[in-house]
């Protein structure tokens, strides 16, 4: 396992089929209590529309429903080890109570919840008590034999031997129970499968779904990509307007007043050649910060190890720095990455109070990983700074995701993630001239 | 002296050869991309080289890495390095053979002419010049280190001015007191960074090195 993606070590292997016997369990007992209920509620919402009164039940009802089926599918999720996507239009934004309405009949996800929780009453309720119910009968088999040598000669036998009317028969038991067991150890994890498969196939987004969702998204971030960058040209001519290209004006002033004085009062052209020089050393001071803002000088040189270690040596609390990449992603994305790594750090030095903090960025699978931790206060919310939010819109533009774990206390680790092909380090392109 | 000048834009390297000819160097070379620099630094053995960092053909950090690897092919020659960014990365990195003689400036500071040249020649007789940019970030953000804790904030005062290279007489101007304080600074600042009295000119050195690691 690569491991970038592994932030804690694989559970136990006879662990895990315990949890997944437990979460199979659970499901099998929520198809036969809350999915029943939940079908008849949503049914008679459904018909009591004409009444008026369904108008507001349904929506209510498929809230719930909506809970329910998520559950279903993180755990189908936590099983296969890949996440099953939620397919539901988004909320609309007048909340009246016909809009709500509408919005819920309309969205075609309602209608295949609703055929889930029909199948799922019979196929829940199967697949997911039996691996537990084969676990428990080898278990029977292995264990009950004192109560089959109790109960010889009489009505309880075990497997295929009914009834244990010997001593020979009931001791048939041991590696009768031994095999079930050994069976389900073996066919669990195809059953608990096949469970997720099933729940799957109708709680996941169908392809139309699919791309309709990717199409809003790829939109919404395309605009969002075209409006920051539209803002950084506007910043970027600003800052030259009034910053550097003022003062190349004033500069050129002065040189030519002194040109002027040379010869008239060489103590003042003096002065003035002394003012010149101090407001170009301004000037390329402002044009420098503004390279900084566009794409560090330190990044294009060094690329992300380099530039990551350069902005940690910047801070004022040891951070340790690890990188391995065995190539320079693309500039854009390299760049992205950048300024998130250098937001990050920045948060870390003005908000966590933390006495040590950490850098860590890895690809592998076509994808680039970076977490930024520290061990200082927690309580890092995206939804309240602007600069977490800032990152995220700067990352969606690549289909990123940036993941904030920070509870009060801490530690916080930040994680980002964003699909990227490295090219190898020796067709690396020159980038940028100095 | 003796110099040796890497330099890519045409009007930078014609300038800095006017520029330091005017102070009586003799400009010996001026080559134009990384892959000359080191020939011309072996064939010319210069006083001191005066390198960009940025140089062609990657435009990355070659003439960085030539300086580099010039000091270990010919430990101690004086390299000033010029740049039009400075990063404490790259300080590092310059002095992490420990033999001084090493020079990192933005390339502003060619602007003041005296400044520059008599950072040029501070370094061809193996002095350690940092740029005050340099300085600043480290004193902004490491000032709470372990080793420099125990340092006054004067002493850190003259540390930091050393670090820049200045000379005994040119910190007691600028801190405005006698060269005798100054030196009494200094030795404070040695043993509390646990420098043995002997080695006195690479002392210099060490102590910078000490604060840009702390």
């Amino acid at each position: 396992m690569d491991p970038a993606t592994s932030t804690r070590p694989p559970p136990h292997r006879l662990r895990r089929r315990l949890v997944q016997g437990g979460e199979g369990l659970l499901l099998a007992v929520l198809s036969v209590s809350a999915n029943i209920v939940l079908l008849v509620l949503s049914v008679l919402s459904l018909g009591f529309t004409v009444l008026g009164v369904g108008l507001l039940a349904f929506p209510a009802v498929t809230a719930v429903v909506r809970h329910v089926a998520g559950l279903n599918r993180r755990i189908a999720g936590r099983w296969t080890g890949r996440e099953v996507p939620s397919p539901y239009r988004p909320a609309p934004e007048r909340t009246t109570v016909w809009a709500r309405y509408r919005w819920v009949v309309t969205d075609p996800a309602t209608w295949r919840d609703l055929l889930w929780l029909l199948t799922s009453i019979p196929v829940g309720l199967v697949l997911g008590l039996l691996p537990v119910c084969l676990v428990v009968y080898g278990l029977e088999g292995l264990l009950g034999v004192p109560v089959l040598l109790w109960a010889l000669d009489a009505w309880y036998g075990y497997g295929a031997v009914w009834p244990a009317d010997t001593l020979g028969k009931a001791l048939l038991a041991l590696p009768q129970g031994a095999l079930i067991l050994l069976f389900g150890g073996v066919v669990g994890e195809l059953i608990h499968r096949t469970h997720a498969g099933f729940i799957r196939a109708l709680l996941a987004p169908t392809r139309a779904a699919a791309l309709h969702r990717r199409v809003r998204q790829l939109t919404e971030s395309r605009s969002e990509a075209v409006d920051a960058q539209a803002a950084e040209l506007r910043r970027i001519e600003r800052d030259l307007h009034d910053g550097a290209q003022a003062r190349l004006v004033a500069l050129s002033m002065s040189i030519g007043l002194a040109e002027e004085l040379m010869s008239r009062d060489p103590a003042a052209a003096r002065r003035l050649m002394a003012e010149a020089r101090e407001a170009s050393g301004q000037a390329l001071g402002e044009l420098r910060d503004l390279v900084r803002g566009i794409h560090p000088p330190v990044l294009a040189e060094r690329g992300l190890a380099g530039a990551i270690r350069a902005l940690a040596l910047k801070l004022p609390l040891p951070v340790e720095v690890d990188v391995e990449l065995p190539g320079r992603p693309l500039a854009p994305v390299e760049s992205a990455v950048y300024f998130t790594a250098a937001e990050l750090l920045a948060n870390v030095a003005k908000h966590s109070s933390a006495r040590n903090a950490w850098v860590r960025l890895r690809h592998g699978d076509g994808r680039l990983v970076m977490v930024v931790g520290d061990d200082g206060a927690g309580g890092a919310d995206p939804a309240g700074g602007t600069g977490l939010r800032g990152i995220e819109r700067r990352l969606a533009a690549f289909d990123g995701t940036m993941f904030v774990a920070s509870p009060p206390g801490g530690p916080t680790t930040v994680t980002m993630e964003l699909p990227c092909e490295l090219s190898s380090p020796k067709t690396s392109p020159c980038s940028g001239t100095d | 002296m003796r110099v040796v000048i890497a330099e890519d834009l045409a009007l930078l390297r014609d300038g800095l050869t006017r520029l330091l000819q005017a102070f009586d160097f003799e400009v010996v070379a001026a080559v134009d991309n990384g892959p000359a620099l080191l020939p011309a630094l072996v064939e010319h053995r210069p006083d001191v080289a005066v390198v960009d960092v940025r140089l062609p053909p990657t435009f990355t950090d070659e003439g960085l890495q030539a300086a580099i690897e010039a000091r270990t092919r010919m430990p101690g020659l004086p390299v000033l390095v010029l740049s039009q960014h400075v990063e404490q990365l790259y300080a590092r990195e310059l002095l992490a053979d420990r033999s001084g003689a090493i020079g990192y400036l933005l390339k502003d500071r060619v602007s003041n002419v005296g400044q520059f040249v008599d950072a040029v020649r501070r370094v061809a007789t193996g002095g350690t010049v940092m740029d005050p940019e340099v300085i600043a970030e480290l004193l902004a953000n490491r000032s709470g280190a372990e080793p420099l804790h125990a340092l006054t904030a004067r002493e850190r005062e003259v540390l930091g001015l050393m670090a820049e290279g200045r000379s005994n007489a040119a910190i007691a101007g600028r801190l405005f007191v006698t060269e005798k304080a100054v030196s009494k600074h200094i030795n404070s600042i040695f043993s509390k960074l646990g420098m043995p009295p002997s080695e006195d000119d690479n002392r210099r050195v060490l102590a910078v090195l000490a604060y840009l690691n702390a």
